[in-house]
């Protein structure tokens, strides 16, 4: 017969301070844990939300990102002039573009980071999915304007509408704030592309080609022409690829993080081992008395597993509250790809709750299991007559 | 008098065996990961870089890295005063093999007659100098990159370019070697090879230039002089240590600083709980015992003095198995990450490390401790545990 868990919770609620402490540690670790995920988690969606499934991104061989990629104006008319792609408004969806990096600095850091620059022309505005302008206009053709995404202007100095930027040749105005569905994007500042190539004397060499197919039989018929096309020596790859890739940039933080927490939890689960031989020794006399009623040694056993795994569900409540404010939080991370920084906000889902209080609770049910042992063990004799 | 309290905190703190070693082992656990993350806190933002590197500056376009410099600059550059040396470097990029990150290494074109006049803390074997200076394809490669893809002397390789166009054909010609473990995993080869390859429109721009002082004193005003030179320049510069310039990057990964220490503070508070928990534990049980050492005649004072004296004891034992698994531990990561060459378990580290410890010690205890030695002698002898 098993015990009512109505006195496990009364055991633990006795000893309130020790329970809540316990509790606290294990909390901790969850918390330490969640918050890492939910770091990686924000990362990741912000990252594999970019991208069109028909998009192909052209770039040179061997190219890692637009950054490094360098495509020649000549060859972007043979991009046109392939068969596939998609055509709007009796255009071609053929979007030239430019990447470079700025360095810019940020309201809580002076010395800065890096950001994307993104020179393109207004077919490639419209291309984009989901885009819409928070604030202000479009730049205008033949002026040095620019709009930034939603991340850069809520994170970096002198970054909204109204404000100058400086680089490249002098200043340019920021006249609009640009909301790219959480995306990539939101962390890019946005010129038009003939703008960017007179500034930076890029006029004849271009970063890569965002290309629209038809259809995904296009997209792949795409690829392959470029690929065989020897002369122009370019790869297209497909837009959401591109970007998942670049989710790879996370892994030493998982890693750290996963690391971290693990040790922690071995520290922990020694503190919950601590707290349940504790309340083991503290009622051997009482566990005596039970097995005299005659429960047996079994229900002994998972009674006092399932007082550690109470305590630790506690634990992992109070880490789930504790990175709750975490959730929505802005921030940004170092990418290795694009040699920027892309912006993301925490995000905390069910799925990392669970896994988290799954955490605390293999926790509770190790640091349990030998207390518990011992308890069912010992012999009724010797317990009642402990002091 | 000092040394009864000590032997019998000892003799208490080994009573409970058990609970003891789980504590002390919980302790370690956390302190040696304590230990790793502050070393890592220590080599990223408080680490002396080699003593030749306080004489360095770096200057590079001030838009960002990514953005060159011309080449002339060179020239206007060395006639600052101060400046005992300068050499370009751009780095090159590229793919050796494949990408897989076993196989990305740092390459840079540079002056093949300059590079190792800057950087003077890397040695080459006699003869290997000049057989890497009068051969165009040469490469130097450092020892560390040598050991880990096996590079041997007279090896050909070949990488293929992305930033710039253009597949570089190397015969590695020396190895040289810094006194620091892995500052030496790169590969440098002649400026000229490169811009060979290149494009009539890309040649003549350098990616950064390091420049050697003559002194510490001048580097601060060398580098407001250099920047000063292209003040109205289309192309401005940004001259700053090399240690800053190194940082730079390591800013470039985000807010690690705000990262490593909210979880240091998390896994301080941790320690502290679980320490705090375990005493107040062994107090409480203790209550009545502690009643009959007062009728003895123990002072509250010697009481109190005892209780932290076994806290302190508990936890430093496991704060110096912690710092010990800690050292261990810094010592594979330098091997085996890059971005962690320079890591070390260092002594200022090791003795904050302990000093937490030793604070956790006392204040876990002093909260139980006080509360039991105030109890009056009569409530305490009734006291049931």
């Amino acid at each position: 017969m098993p015990l009512p868990l109505s006195y496990n919770l009364k055991n633990l609620t006795v000893r309130k301070t020790t329970t809540l402490m316990t509790a606290l540690g294990i909390g901790l670790t969850v918390a330490v844990l969640l918050g890492i995920l939910a770091l990686v988690g924000g990362l990741e969606k912000a990252l594999q939300a970019t991208g069109h499934p028909l998009h192909l991104l052209v770039m040179r061989k061997n190219s890692l990102s637009e950054l490094v990629s360098q495509i020649n104006r000549e060859a972007v008319s043979s991009i046109r002039n392939k068969p596939g792609i998609q055509q709007l408004d009796g255009e071609p969806m053929v979007s030239p573009e430019i990447v470079t990096v700025i360095n810019l600095p940020r309201h809580n850091s002076p010395e800065g980071a890096n950001v994307n620059i993104r020179g393109l022309p207004p077919m490639g505005i419209r291309m984009r999915p989901n885009l819409k302008l928070m604030e202000g206009r479009w730049f205008q053709p033949g002026q040095r304007e620019v709009v930034v995404g939603k991340s850069i202007a809520r994170r970096y100095v002198n970054a909204e509408v109204g404000d100058r930027l400086r680089f490249g040749r002098g200043d340019w105005s920021v006249v609009g704030v640009l909301d790219a569905g959480n995306t990539a994007f939101d962390s890019e500042i946005w010129v038009g592309l003939n703008q960017l190539a007179t500034d930076s004397n890029r006029m004849e060499v271009l970063s890569s080609v965002l290309v629209r197919a038809a259809d995904p039989v296009s997209l792949q018929a795409l690829r392959n022409a470029l690929a065989d096309d020897q002369r122009l020596y370019l790869e297209g790859k497909r837009e959401v690829d591109y970007y998942q890739e670049q989710t790879a940039s996370a892994e030493p933080v998982k890693f750290l993080g996963i690391f971290v927490a693990v040790i922690m939890a071995v520290g922990s689960c020694f503190a919950a081992m601590n707290t349940m031989y504790a309340a083991v020794a503290r009622r051997a006399r009482e566990i005596g008395t039970l097995r005299v009623l005659g429960f047996s040694g079994g229900s002994i056993l998972l009674a006092f597993v399932i007082e550690s795994l109470l305590l630790s569900l506690l634990g992992g409540l109070i880490g789930v509250l504790l990175v709750l404010p975490l959730h929505g939080l802005e921030s940004g991370i170092g990418n290795n790809l694009t040699f920027s920084e892309t912006g993301f906000d925490f995000r905390l889902s069910p799925g990392m709750v669970a896994a988290g209080v799954g955490f605390a609770s293999i926790m509770g049910l190790l640091g349990g299991l030998l207390p518990a042992r011992g308890a069912a063990r010992e012999s009724i004799l010797s317990a009642l007559r402990e002091l | 008098m000092f040394r009864d309290t000590l032997s019998l905190a000892l003799k208490n703190a080994l009573r409970n065996r058990r609970r003891t070693l789980l504590t002390v082992a919980s302790i370690s656990i956390s302190l040696f990961l304590l230990g790793v993350l502050l070393s890592v806190y220590y080599a990223f933002y408080h680490q002396e870089g080699p003593p030749e590197q306080a004489l360095r500056l770096v200057t590079r376009n001030r838009v960002s890295l990514t953005f060159s410099l011309p080449e002339y600059y060179e020239q206007q550059i060395r006639k600052v005063p101060g400046v005992r040396e300068l050499v370009p470097s751009s780095w090159f990029g590229g793919v050796y093999i494949d990408n897989r990150p076993e196989n990305f290494f740092p390459r840079f074109a540079t002056d093949p007659d300059r590079i190792f006049e800057v950087y003077k803390e890397f040695t080459l074997p006699p003869g290997q100098l000049e057989a890497f200076q009068s051969e165009r394809t040469a490469a130097a490669v450092g020892k560390s990159l040598a050991e880990r893809l096996n590079f041997k002397l007279g090896q050909r390789i070949t990488i293929k370019g992305d930033i710039y166009p253009v597949d570089l054909e190397l015969t590695i010609r020396a190895i040289f070697e810094a006194d620091v473990e892995n500052q030496d995993f790169a590969l440098y080869f002649h400026r000229k090879y490169l811009e060979e390859g290149l494009p009539q429109a890309r040649r003549g721009m350098v990616g950064t230039f390091g420049i050697l002082a003559d002194s510490a004193e001048a580097v601060p005003r060398i580098a407001r002089q250099v920047d000063d030179l292209y003040r109205n320049s289309e192309r401005q510069t940004k001259t700053e240590t090399e240690r800053a310039f190194q940082l730079s990057f390591v800013s470039m990964l985000g807010n690690v600083k705000v990262f490593l220490l909210s979880i240091c503070g998390a896994l301080v508070f941790t320690i502290l709980l679980v320490a705090a928990n375990t005493m107040g534990m062994s107090v409480r049980e203790r209550i009545t015992e502690i009643g009959v050492l007062k009728t003895l005649g123990f002072t509250t004072g010697k009481v109190l003095g005892m209780i932290v004296a076994e806290a302190v004891l508990i936890s430093l034992a496991g704060g110096l198995l912690g710092c010990g698994l800690a050292w261990g531990a810094s010592g594979y990561l330098r091997q085996s990450q890059l971005m962690l060459s320079g890591l070390s378990f260092s002594p200022p580290v090791f003795l904050i490390s302990l000093s937490i410890a030793l604070a956790i010690g006392i204040l876990s205890s002093l909260v139980p401790a006080l509360g039991a030695t105030r109890l009056p002698i009569t409530s305490a002898l009734r006291h049931t545990g």
